[in-house]
């Protein structure tokens, strides 16, 4: 699998380490335990496309949003995290 | 001798003598080991797996499933390898193997006679009774006279290494229509690789009497080569096997770099390659099938296109008179060829009715071979002719064409699904069974030359096309455009005595109808009954039989039978080239504090900590058990000053506008007051509420923050901490990075510190330095930091230095140490002091005990939200009778802990059900005399003063425990700030 770090450009995935699903970005705010235990818990596991973090951890250590097929592995796009973050707000 | 006076891809005038079985032979560069042999006149080359039939060499490619050779002697030995792709070197011992004594006398040849108990399945069945004998008897017989090549068992000598390759177009195989798909993309301008498993590029061009071009086929691929070569945008890559398409355009590949040869003089024996492609072309051709008939598996025995191949290549006649057996217009190629050569063909068997060879030898249409004989090998076969008669006929070779196998595997490694195509009667890739991969040629099923070469080049140009890269237009060569006719005949019906179809793994047409009457019909079912197919050529000679003969059995189609699922690798990849760069310290890099040498030096006992390697302990004079050492370190740190290099702790540089708000979230508790010149000892939790990592961080200015993690948990809380900054808040102005290996840090612990210090820093007073000061010092002019924490619970400092000064200023403050009464101390001593102190690592923190437990809950800010808050709030997680960490030393009369014991109350039976908690660390504290523990009790913060049981059941120790505060020592902590 490749994966194109917007910094370094295409790698090789092992140089990147996967953390889960994208939804780790949506931490919620304030002290609901709900919505705590629905965002540290609860994923969902679809076919097809998922939006996932991965860190390019022998590279620029940037996080990336990284959506992938989980059926083809076939990776369409890949952003900073930060900048999807920094989107949503 | 069985060479031709001239021609072949061989060079006559040099002789290169090597040994097989202990016997010299000559082979000439160009050779392979089985064509060498075969020259020699030598048919028997192996014994087959289980009955030890002798076997002769069947192909002259890759796929061989017969003539595996112990190449090599000692720990060079490679077992299992192909003679028909093992190049000849000078000097190379050959030994084949399977046998016993000798492959001429082979006593186990015994099993052939029992074969009717060792059928398919004869595992499952045979030795199911009685059930103690498996291992005893049965398992040890069968593993001495099953198998196939012997280990040395020495450790491999070899060099292996890795390699990357990128490229436009990766082109895999280099037969006529990989040369023209080369020739075609290089021309376009693309930056393309040619990888072929053989040392000579061209494939049946190679192994045919045919022109192309005009031309020889040889000479016109050696010229394509040689074109190739010397264009600066083309590797040529031979001996390169491709072996397994992953995601993402991503190859691997092992390159043979110094299997043919005597001395690589320092060059890797192999190399594992991965190679990405931004488009595929696979020209990997097809392998030629057999036929299965009664003892077809007899030496001299061999495919047609083997027998053409050791004919037009290797200069070698495989025998002096030769029969053919067909099912196609190959089989009539080969006598044609053969006798041009002037090889008698003493028989041509076409299984075909309807055709009428054009070859002028002994023609036998609609028959079929019935049997064979002769001693270890062929001398005599019997055909049953189309009336019906048997009719014998003598050959010392009998070449078998059953058709041809499109070498898809690659295709199947995506999970790819070939499709049946009834005319060549042979399973071809379905289109995208990998991304950007495109099959051309015979792998395609294209058999005729032209086809071959006029699709190369088309999926070149379509290559080309998507790369907006020059377009070209050679011309196509002229070439045979003769597809072959085939009509599918797999095995011979109505014959007496076993038909093999796997020849690796023993196995015959009867055994695949043992596995249909006891209904393991699908294929996957079937291969693993009979194992067909499951020896290390993968079934690339039987897999098409046994489904062919499944079909008939079940009346389903050969599309509807199904067909197994290729996996990497193509062919068998030694272990060596796979772990290459991954043995020994490529497996596990030495990280080295900059003290290493100086700890050596002096006798340091070293321990792995991760990858780090520390001092465990230094041994003194006279101390010849690690107690005795460890027992003084930890004495002079508690009454003198004792010095540890502790610069393996994490260390993470934290800067920015927002560096106090951000180390207000990811820790437990607030650093956003904490004062430039303080230091704050923190907590850090995961999102879930339990404990990820503790230690301390300092303010050395003002938005500057150095943190320390525990050794273990630096890359976790690195990689948290980016997570955090990028993922969560990236409207923090904050920005971090490892520091470790950049510092040095030397601990400086005990009463005696202050003193020692006090030499060399100009101002160590208390007032300057109080309990979690820190600040920026000169040491011998070195521009250091000092910290004043202390892990050992006395008075003690942290010194930082640039890593390059770190090994004297260790020799330094040891120096001055010793002067002092005290001296170095290693880890196990840290480990006392930290226990006595009730000080925790990550055998306390182990992912499953919240603050609460560890009786921290008064870290827990409530003024601000942080990583793991809410979570931590969690009812379950606020069980007062969770485990709870506690210390405990012994009261009865066993006064020894072992770290891992499970506690269980006093009259409870230390059973699972009974368990209240386990020992975490425990040590033998010189302090208190007498060993003392942590642990984690149920409910154990209101069990201070309670009596409990320590069990270690393996060791057999059992010890009577009081539950104690965890502070042993000085727990009002005056020493620390004094
Ligand atoms: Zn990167």
């Amino acid at each position: 699998m490749r994966i194109s770090c917007p910094h370094c450009g295409e790698r090789d995935h092992r140089e990147f380490e996967y953390l889960g699903s994208a939804k780790l970005l949506e931490r919620p705010d304030g002290g609901d335990r709900a919505a705590f235990h629905d965002y540290v818990f609860q994923r969902k596991n679809p076919t097809g496309e998922n939006a996932e973090l991965w860190q390019h951890v022998m590279g620029c250590s940037a996080w990336l949003h990284v959506v992938r097929n989980i059926t083809t592995h076939e990776i369409t796009a890949v952003k900073l995290a930060r900048d999807v973050k920094a989107a949503a707000r | 001798m069985n060479r031709f006076p001239t021609g072949g891809l061989i060079d006559r005038d040099i002789s290169i003598p090597f040994t097989f079985d202990g016997q010299t032979y000559t082979a000439h560069p160009g050779d392979t080991l089985a064509s060498a042999l075969l020259a020699n006149g030598v048919r028997l080359m192996g014994r087959s797996f289980k009955y030890h039939r002798p076997r002769g060499v069947l192909t002259a490619g890759s796929e061989e499933p017969n003539a595996l050779m112990e190449i090599g002697i000692g720990a060079d030995c490679t077992p299992n390898t192909r003679a028909t792709t093992q190049e000849v070197y000078n000097g190379m011992v050959a030994q084949s193997q399977n046998r016993f004594p000798t492959l001429k006398a082979d006593i186990l040849a015994v099993n052939d006679l029992l074969s009717p108990f060792l059928g398919a399945g004869f595992y499952y069945k045979t030795f199911m009774w009685p059930k103690k004998f498996w291992e005893a008897i049965y398992e040890p017989i069968i593993r001495r006279a099953a198998g196939l090549g012997r280990l040395s068992g020495q450790a491999d000598t070899a060099d292996y290494d890795k390699a990357w390759a990128y490229c436009d177009v990766l082109i895999i195989g280099g037969g006529p229509a990989g040369l023209m798909a080369a020739l075609t993309a290089a021309k376009g301008g693309a930056k393309i690789i040619l990888a072929d498993e053989d040392f000579i590029i061209g494939g049946r061009l190679n192994s045919e009497q045919t022109e192309v071009d005009g031309k020889h086929s040889q000479r016109w691929a050696a010229e394509v080569a040689t074109q190739l070569a010397e264009m600066p945008n083309v590797r040529v890559m031979t001996r390169t096997t491709v072996t397994g398409a992953y995601d993402g355009g991503t190859y691997g590949a092992v390159e043979r770099v110094g299997d043919h040869i005597a001395d690589a003089h320092g060059a890797p024996r192999q190399i594992f390659w991965r190679i990405v492609a931004k488009h595929t072309i696979l020209a990997a051709g097809a392998t030629e099938r057999p036929i299965a008939f009664p003892n077809n598996d007899r030496p001299g025995i061999m495919l047609a296109s083997a027998v053409r191949t050791y004919a037009h290549r290797y200069g070698v006649a495989a025998g002096q008179r030769v029969a053919v057996f067909t099912n196609n217009d190959d089989g009539w190629r080969t006598a044609r060829d053969l006798m041009a050569l002037g090889v008698t063909v003493t028989g041509l068997i076409d299984a075909r009715t309807d055709v009428a060879p054009d070859v002028d030898c002994p023609v036998f249409t609609g028959a079929a071979v019935v049997g064979t004989g002769g001693r270890l090998g062929i001398e005599r076969l019997s055909v049953r002719t189309s009336d019906g008669s048997i009719q014998q006929i003598n050959a010392d070779c009998l070449a078998v064409s059953g058709g041809w196998n499109p070498s898809l595997h690659l295709t199947g490694h995506m999970g790819g699904k070939p499709t049946w195509r009834e005319d060549i009667a042979a399973f071809v890739p379905s289109p995208d069974s990998i991304p950007n991969l495109v099959t051309v040629g015979a792998a395609n099923g294209t058999f005729s030359t032209l086809g071959a070469l006029k699709e190369g080049m088309a999926a070149a140009k379509a290559a080309l096309k998507n790369l907006r890269l020059k377009q070209v237009r050679p011309k196509v060569p002229a070439a045979d455009d003769a597809q072959g006719a085939v009509t599918a005949f797999w095995h011979v019906p109505d014959v007496k005595g076993r038909s093999w179809l796997d020849f690796q793994n023993d196995v015959t047409v009867k055994d695949i109808a043992v596995a249909h009457r006891e209904n393991f019909r699908s294929v996957e079912h079937m291969k693993r009954y009979t194992t067909l197919g499951m020896a290390t050529d993968q079934g690339k000679m039987s897999n098409m039989g046994a489904l062919a003969v499944m079909s008939a059995l079940t009346g389903q189609s050969i599309p509807e039978t199904g067909t197994t699922i290729f996996r990497p690798p193509y062919t068998p990849v030694q272990m060596g080239a796979l772990g290459a760069g991954a043995a020994g310290k490529g497996f596990a890099p030495e990280r080295l504090t900059t003290s290493h040498d100086w700890a050596t030096s002096r006798g340091a006992s070293m321990i792995e900590v991760g990858l780090w390697h520390r001092a465990s302990w230094f041994p003194r004079e006279g101390e010849t058990y690690w107690r005795q050492s460890c027992d003084r370190e930890v004495k002079m740190v508690r009454e003198a000053v004792g010095v540890c290099d502790v610069s393996t702790l994490g260390k993470i540089d934290i800067q920015g506008p927002d560096a106090g708000v951000f180390l207000d979230r990811v820790y437990t508790n607030v650093f956003s007051t904490l004062k430039v010149g303080k230091v704050r000892y923190g907590l850090m939790l995961r999102e879930d509420g339990m404990v990820l990592d503790d230690g301390t961080t300092a303010c050395i200015g003002q938005n500057h923050y150095v943190m320390t993690t525990t050794t273990g948990a630096t890359g976790p809380v690195m990689s948290h901490l980016e997570f955090c900054a990028q993922c969560l808040w990236p409207e923090l102005d904050v920005t971090m990075i490892s520091v470790t290996e950049q510092w040095a840090q030397i601990a400086v612990a005990g009463p005696k510190s202050r003193e020692l210090l006090a030499g060399l820093i100009d101002d160590i007073s208390n007032e300057s330095f109080p309990f979690m000061g820190c600040g920026a010092v000169s040491i011998s002019g070195v521009n250091g930091r000092l910290f004043r924490i202390s892990y050992s619970g006395e008075l003690a400092y942290e010194i930082a230095v640039p890593a390059r000064y770190g090994e004297s200023l260790m020799d330094e403050l040891v120096k001055r140490a010793e002067a002092l009464g005290g001296g170095v101390y290693g880890m196990e001593a840290l480990n006392v002091l930290r226990i006595e102190k009730g000080f925790l690592t990550h055998a306390e923190m182990d992912g499953r005990v919240t603050a609460a437990d560890m009786g921290m809950s008064g870290m827990m800010s409530t003024k601000k939200d942080f990583i793991g808050k809410v979570s931590s709030q969690r009812d379950g997680l606020n069980d007062p009778m969770r485990e709870q960490l506690v210390g405990i030393k012994p009261t009865g009369a066993v006064r020894q802990i072992l770290g891992g014991s499970i506690m269980v109350n006093v009259d409870a039976d230390p059973i699972r059900e009974n368990m209240q908690g386990h020992v975490t660390s425990v040590c033998y504290s010189p302090t208190l005399d007498g060993m003392i523990g942590l642990a984690f009790v149920k409910g154990g913060h209101a069990r201070i003063g309670q009596t409990i049981r320590a069990v270690d059941l393996l060791r057999n120790v059992d010890t009577l425990c009081e539950i104690v505060s965890p502070q042993f020592h000085d727990p009002e902590g005056e020493k620390l700030r004094g």
